[in-house]
């Protein structure tokens, strides 16, 4: 569906993308993750045809930017970082002004923007101005806004960043409904809404893709390490981690800085993905020691994040 | 086109939205007829010659505070991005707004019909230079609008477009009157470039097609800069 190649692009000397490379396919959701000033929004810029690349092609379907731009945005819904929208306008007034810009005529508007107002929840808000929303609901106009001609292309910049718990799992609700036919792109800095709703995730630092994977495989090469922390009351010493160790080879001890007097704290880490919970709790009943705690970490999306995309 | 004529009577709305078109108008009719009536008994004469003289100046002020929000304010709010992503192209979003800025200078100058239809009534008016003045008048409004526009596109600040803007329309509007300072051989070039004589001509009544090609083309210069300086940005 779309299809970007070795996109980069230049702020006079600052290399904002480096050679980017994707393949989206239709009816995919992507989710477009990196740390802040990584070249998240400056690829959604370039992808809807607000920036020109410095170097590199876009095309979609078979259609290439530059040259078939105009038609490309007709494909595409896109809604900004923040949802900038003119805030001296009704949002009936708005949402009208851009059904036309889009095409749309007489009955259509009206039934487009019924539609759109039960989908997003806008119609109590059609009769406020713009500027008199909250960020939320601003959020949702620019939602409709996008999804105006209901297009086959749905790019969202950080569609969530801003909002309250509740407003994030509406606008993922929708994202969710809207992508069974739609091919959406998103970007955002949240990990667990791009693992509760991306098909497929590209991981970006510094303007390059650090990661591009489908969120079950990355989830797996998340959980291929398992981390247990025990605590132990009193001061064990060397002893314990021997102890710890020969229950299997391939752990890992070591001791933690103390949480609280009086308790010990280790990690034990594996490169397997099994659950070594049981044998550490039948080694420490063998001795005398009083276990205080014993958990498994869950190895998430965040710990592949961070490894990605730490500071070089 | 379509989408040319959306944007345009969007932005036209939005002048009559926002109270920047009332105080505007009201300001624009209060200076131009104080300026215009204070002496025209005193001149005793039954036209509009004063008036006509008057507006390049008056125009190099009021357009520009017209045209002062139309790229800044969305440059500034970010709703140019939402634009710009619309299935438009940019001569679509110049051109509406151009329109949108020259027909509201069209409102502008509309209450002032009443002047000479007041004045017809006291004395016998030749309607010949009546209505070259106000094509004229709106070629001229054309025209600095297109440049008002080029100063918003520059920057996110509407009172740095407005001087900006103003700068620019003044300049040109004098440009004829300090042919002074200027050398002798590039007189008739600079003097030229000026709107003034092309608009003083137009309002004797005398439609020249070298003055209207002056004023479109300043009206395309115009758009054409604000084409580049929105080009450079992206």
């Amino acid at each position: 569906m779309i299809q970007v190649e070795n996109l980069t692009k230049y702020y006079n000397s600052f290399c904002a993308v480096d050679g980017i490379s994707l393949n989206i396919r239709k009816g995919e959701i992507l989710g477009l993750l990196g740390p802040n000033g990584a070249g998240k929004t400056t690829t959604l810029r370039m992808l809807t045809g607000f920036f020109n690349p410095t170097s590199g092609t876009i095309k979609v379907k078979d259609l290439e930017m530059p040259g078939d731009t105009l038609k490309i945005k007709e494909l595409m819904g896109y809604l900004p970082e923040s949802a900038p929208l003119y805030h001296n306008m009704l949002v009936f007034d708005y949402l009208t002004y851009v059904a036309k810009v889009r095409g749309l005529k007489g009955d259509e508007i009206t039934n487009r923007l019924h539609e759109l107002s039960h989908l997003c929840g806008l119609s109590d808000i059609m009769h406020k101005s713009v500027d008199e929303l909250s960020k939320g609901l601003k959020q949702r106009v620019g939602l409709a806004h996008a999804m105006m001609t209901d297009p086959e292309i749905l790019i969202l910049d950080e569609p969530t960043s801003g909002l309250d718990p509740n407003q994030i799992a509406e606008i993922r609700s929708i994202i969710r409904r809207i992508g069974k036919e739609k091919t959406i792109i998103f970007s955002t800095h949240i990990l667990s809404e791009a693992e509760a709703t991306c098909d497929r995730i590209v991981i970006v630092n510094k303007g390059r893709v650090v990661a591009d994977d489908t969120t079950e495989n990355l989830k797996n090469r998340a959980q291929k390490t398992t981390c247990f922390t025990l605590a132990l009351y009193g001061d064990s010493g060397k002893e314990i981690l021997d102890l710890l160790q020969s229950i299997d080879k391939s752990l890992a001890v070591r001791q933690l800085a103390e949480k609280e007097s009086g308790i010990s704290l280790y990690e034990i880490r594996s490169s397997e993905a099994r659950d070594f919970r049981k044998d550490i709790y039948l080694k420490i009943k063998e001795t005398d020691w009083i276990m205080a705690e014993l958990t498994r970490e869950s190895q998430s999306l965040e710990h592949i994040f961070q490894e990605l995309t730490k500071g070089v | 086109m379509y989408q040319t004529l959306h944007i345009a009577t969007k932005e036209f709305k939005d002048y009559f939205i926002s109270p920047i078109a009332y105080i505007v108008i009201s300001l624009f009719l209060v200076v131009t007829g104080w300026f215009f009536f204070s002496t025209f008994f005193i001149f005793d004469r039954a036209d509009m010659r004063n008036f006509f003289s008057l507006l390049p100046t008056i125009f190099s002020f009021i357009i520009p505070a017209v045209t002062m929000r139309l790229f800044s304010e969305e440059i500034n709010v970010g709703s140019y991005e939402t634009l710009m992503t619309l299935p438009v192209s940019f001569r679509d979003i110049a051109l509406g707004k151009f329109l949108a800025a020259t027909a509201f200078s069209g409102c502008m100058l509309l209450p002032t019909l009443a002047y000479p239809l007041c004045i017809s009534m006291i004395g016998e008016v030749d309607f010949g230079p009546v209505i070259g003045g106000y094509l004229g008048a709106l070629l001229l409004a054309g025209a600095y609008c297109s440049l008002g526009i080029f100063a918003s596109s520059m920057t996110r600040n509407q009172i740095v477009a407005f001087i900006l803007g103003a700068a620019i329309c003044f300049t040109l509007t004098i440009l004829d009157r300090i042919l002074f300072f200027t050398p002798a051989s590039l007189t008739e070039i600079i003097g030229f470039l000026g709107t003034n004589t092309h608009f003083q001509s137009i309002s004797k009544g005398v439609i020249d097609s070298r003055d209207i090609l002056y004023f479109l083309s300043v009206m395309f210069l115009g758009l054409f800069g604000t084409y580049l300086v929105m080009q450079k940005k992206n």
